[in-house]
């Protein structure tokens, strides 16, 4: 059979899982006892098995299995996890993700799990043997008939169940005995399930449908119900099928059906003790998981499809078509200002009215394109916490990663490449920032250090603050270390502030770890950062305070490819600069400009800025500042330092279309792109961040 | 045998030139070009071209030739070259004629005033005409505008 059309959907749902897994282990190693957890890392990786072995990656599925052994004793309390344990399981972790991975680029997915899985077999042998009989039949024991009344429900098809409810469907539990002469059980059962999936969905039936089917059941079988009709309609159409003893009819409501629930779990608590029957807790609830039984899964999804239950439901897009969309709609906006302007020439009211309209409906098109590009940080943050919790094993520090925000969205494009630098912030602050835990204690601190990792909008932009409760960068530390590399002159290093020390740091080639350790300090890196981020628009802040900690404050831009740009004139020349860089506009007089030290400055609340001729800068042939009596300055800022640029005239606001200048012309000082005005003329954009040193 | 090929003909001053057909997007008239400060002298601007902001050279500068104001002749052809697009501003674009690889010679050292690297070769058109190919990669090149530009500072 041709897999190679699922494979991309196999992919993406292993990575899915991967990503639960990781999370999950990580929440169990706080709460070690809470079987909830465990029974949700069961079924992850109870379907990741299902689905490896579908698609014939025996190493994937081997390996998934016995970590199913070894989380099956857990669930049933015939183990307690254990450090040991947890670290073989992120180790499997980490083996069936770099198996993925090998799949995604093209590899067929083997790789030599037999050291793991020894690993594993002996944590299933070695705390209990009796046992190992029982677990190694594995999936085997999913199959088990188990014989106990009532229905145990998972999470979602309670929910499902609840919805119905609560949208004016019925819902009913029907409890179907065959009579006790039955010669073809399956078959009868079979048609009990037909005539009722003519008028309804089958949400849950108990024994699973795949035993039913085979005939794998006592002679009573019973199931959750969706349904429009009444309750004695489906009474008489299950009994119009012949060697039906009894069908019992019950309609739910919200109450009834959590009692139902309810007795169903308390049902499962009295049997677990027992042991006859661990299984039965795995066939309920991981059933409607697996891929290998496509009616169960097929009925758990149905309802969801028809009841509009699930509210965040999702289709995965090609990232390439919202690419081509958001090109399409650029050129559509370049349009709408172009119409704006003929509409507001010609004077033509009905026209105008149009234009507005259209203007109008196309900016929350415009929201809705931009949106669809947003992806929340948490793409990124979610590898992190698993991250932090190696590092501090490595380093042998206690860290604890506490992010907020995580649902904040950004661009997808700086989403892929925020990732790296965000990693190298992290280590560095769990490598230099936190101390060892002899030097908290003494230093009177709580032994564990804290990591925040924060992500929130202000204005046009994104924050992604890395703050740990360190030692602190010390200022003295990073001179000495810049004097002797030669970054900076002694006198220099006097007159430099703080913010400009904290600076160094992203300096090509410096580095203050004393001793280079594998996690971080080799020199490279906190300047690859911080170009990477300021190619991305972005720039990156340092505060610190000596003994407290430090917080790196990374600033980005909500999206790349359309801005809100005050337009300017320079002469006959129109430029674009990015309002997010502009802190105000003003008209200044001539004799205000004052030569300091040969450069010129000019007074600002307070304050004495620089002011840059951008027709010097620019060379602009037919306009210079130098001629005019009064100047329109921009002042722009960059991180908390501004400066004014001193301009012909202002044109207004408006939202521009960011494009590249192609890949001929070299990058160009001060200029960060192109846009295509109202009239189909290009203007150069403004990259503000390059007038401030 | 050489192949078939067929060759948009483009004038600077009295001299023909020829570039490959699939090279050329479009030839378009003279457009209003948005100056680029700071960069390359013979680099006269971008363009839209049907929302696609694309730099063009002037031609004339790129081989050192005095350049001239440009007439209704003047003709923008858009070259794609390595993913790279690039409007040439020629004296004028009149011709497509089809060309035999074999006609074209291993060009001089100079010829009008450019270096020879340029050149793909002289291909002879009839009994007259010389046409002048031009080797694109090496006129877009960059690095070696590089160190023209280290020369000239």
């Amino acid at each position: 059979m041709d897999m190679n059309q699922y494979l991309t959907m196999f992919i993406d749902e292993s990575n899915d899982h991967l990503q639960s897994l990781n999370e999950n282990m990580l929440q169990l190693e706080n709460n070690p006892d809470d079987l909830g957890i465990v029974q949700v890392i069961f079924r992850s990786a109870h379907t990741l098995k299902g689905m490896a072995a579908t698609m014939g990656f025996e190493d994937l599925a081997s390996l998934t299995h016995q970590m199913e052994n070894v989380l099956d004793l857990v669930r049933n309390e015939k183990l307690t996890m254990q450090d040991y344990i947890f670290d073989t399981l992120f180790k499997s972790l980490d083996a069936l993700e770099s198996m993925v991975q090998d799949i995604t680029s093209g590899g067929d997915g083997k790789s030599d799990v037999s050291s793991i899985v020894a690993a594993l077999q002996s944590i299933v042998r070695g705390e209990n043997p009796a046992q190992q009989a029982q677990t190694g039949e594995g999936q085997g024991a999913d199959q088990g008939s188990a014989s106990q009344p009532g229905i145990t429900l998972d999470e979602f098809q309670y929910s499902v169940l609840e919805q119905s409810i609560s949208e004016g469907h019925k819902v009913l539990y029907i409890q179907v005995t065959l009579r006790e002469d039955c010669q073809l059980k399956a078959v009868r059962a079979y048609m009990v399930f037909e005539a009722l999936e003519r008028s309804g969905e089958i949400v849950k039936t108990h024994p699973d449908v795949q035993d039913i089917e085979q005939g794998e059941f006592d002679r009573v079988f019973s199931l959750y119900y969706i349904t429009q009709r009444e309750a004695a309609d489906i009474e008489s159409q299950i009994l119009g099928v012949s060697e039906i003893e009894t069908a019992q009819v019950v309609s739910l409501d919200h109450e009834t059906l959590q009692q139902m629930v309810q007795q169903a779990a308390a049902a499962l608590e009295t049997v677990k003790p027992e042991a006859q029957q661990p299984a039965a807790a795995a066939s309920a609830p991981s059933a409607p998981e697996s891929k290998s039984t496509p009616a169960a899964a097929k009925e758990a999804k149905a309802p969801a499809r028809s009841g509009g239950a699930n509210p965040s439901r999702t289709i995965r897009v090609d990232i390439e078509r919202l690419d081509v969309l958001m090109n399409l709609f650029s050129e559509l906006l370049i349009d709408r200002v172009r119409l704006e302007q003929l509409a507001s020439e010609a004077q033509n009211q009905e026209l105008t009215d149009t234009v507005e309209h259209m203007s109008r409906v196309s900016s929350d098109l415009q929201n809705i394109v931009l949106k669809l590009r947003m992806v929340p940080v948490d793409t990124v943050f979610n590898r992190f916490p698993r991250m932090v919790r190696d590092l501090a094993k490595t380093l042998d520090k206690k860290i604890d990663l506490i992010i907020t925000g995580a649902d904040t969205e950004l661009d997808r494009t700086v989403i892929d490449e925020i990732g790296d630098p965000l990693v190298h912030l992290l280590r560095n602050s769990a490598d230099h920032g936190i101390e060892p835990v002899a030097d908290r204690i003494a230093a009177g601190k709580p032994e564990t250090g804290t990591v925040h990792l924060r992500a929130f909008h202000s204005g046009n932009n994104v924050f992604i603050e890395i703050e740990d409760d360190g030692r602190g960068i010390y200022r003295e530390k990073i001179l000495q270390n810049a004097l002797k590399k030669g970054v900076v002159t002694e006198s220099e290093a006097e007159s430099m502030s703080d913010e400009e020390v904290h600076q160094l740091l992203f300096a090509p080639g410096f580095s203050t770890a004393e001793k280079i350790s594998d996690v971080s300090g080799r020199g490279v890196g906190l300047d690859v950062v911080k170009s990477k981020i300021v190619s991305l628009g972005g720039n990156v802040t340092i505060y610190s305070t000596p003994g407290k900690g430090t917080n790196f404050s990374v600033q980005l831009p909500l999206t790349l490819s359309i801005i809100a740009a005050m337009l300017i004139k320079m002469g006959s020349e129109k430029y674009a600069i990015p309002l997010s860089s502009i802190v105000e506009t003003a008209v200044i007089k001539r004799g205000h400009v004052k030569n300091v030290h040969g450069s010129r400055m000019v007074h600002f609340r307070d304050s004495m800025i620089p002011i840059i001729s951008l027709s010097k800068v620019f060379e602009v042939p037919d306009f210079d500042d130098e001629q005019e009596e009064e100047t329109e300055i921009v002042v722009i800022r960059k991180g908390d330092r501004l400066a004014a640029l001193a301009i012909d005239d202002f044109i207004g606001q408006s939202e521009i279309v960011i494009k590249n200048l192609g890949k001929y012309l070299p990058a160009i000082q001060g200029i960060s792109g192109a846009t295509i005005l109202g009239d189909g003329q290009v203007a150069l954009i403004i990259d503000a961040n390059a007038f401030i040193k | 045998m050489g192949e078939e090929i067929k060759v948009i003909v483009f004038k600077l001053g009295t001299e023909e030139y020829g570039i490959e057909v699939d090279k050329v997007q479009t030839i378009e008239r003279m457009m209003p070009i948005t100056r680029v400060p700071k960069t390359y002298a013979f680099v006269k601007g971008v363009i839209n071209l049907r929302g696609v902001v694309i730099p063009v050279i002037d031609l004339r500068g790129r081989f050192g030739l005095a350049e001239v104001e440009p007439t209704d002749q003047t003709r923008i052809i858009i070259v794609a070259v390595s993913d790279m697009q690039v409007g040439f501003i020629v004296d004028s674009a009149s011709d497509v004629i089809d060309l035999n690889t074999d006609d074209i010679d291993s060009p001089p050292e100079v010829v009008g005033g450019i270096k020879a690297k340029y050149l793909r070769g002289v291909a002879r058109v009839g009994e007259e005409r010389l046409l002048v190919m031009l080797n694109l990669s090496e006129v877009l090149n960059k690095s070696e505008i590089i160190q023209l530009e280290g020369l000239e500072d």
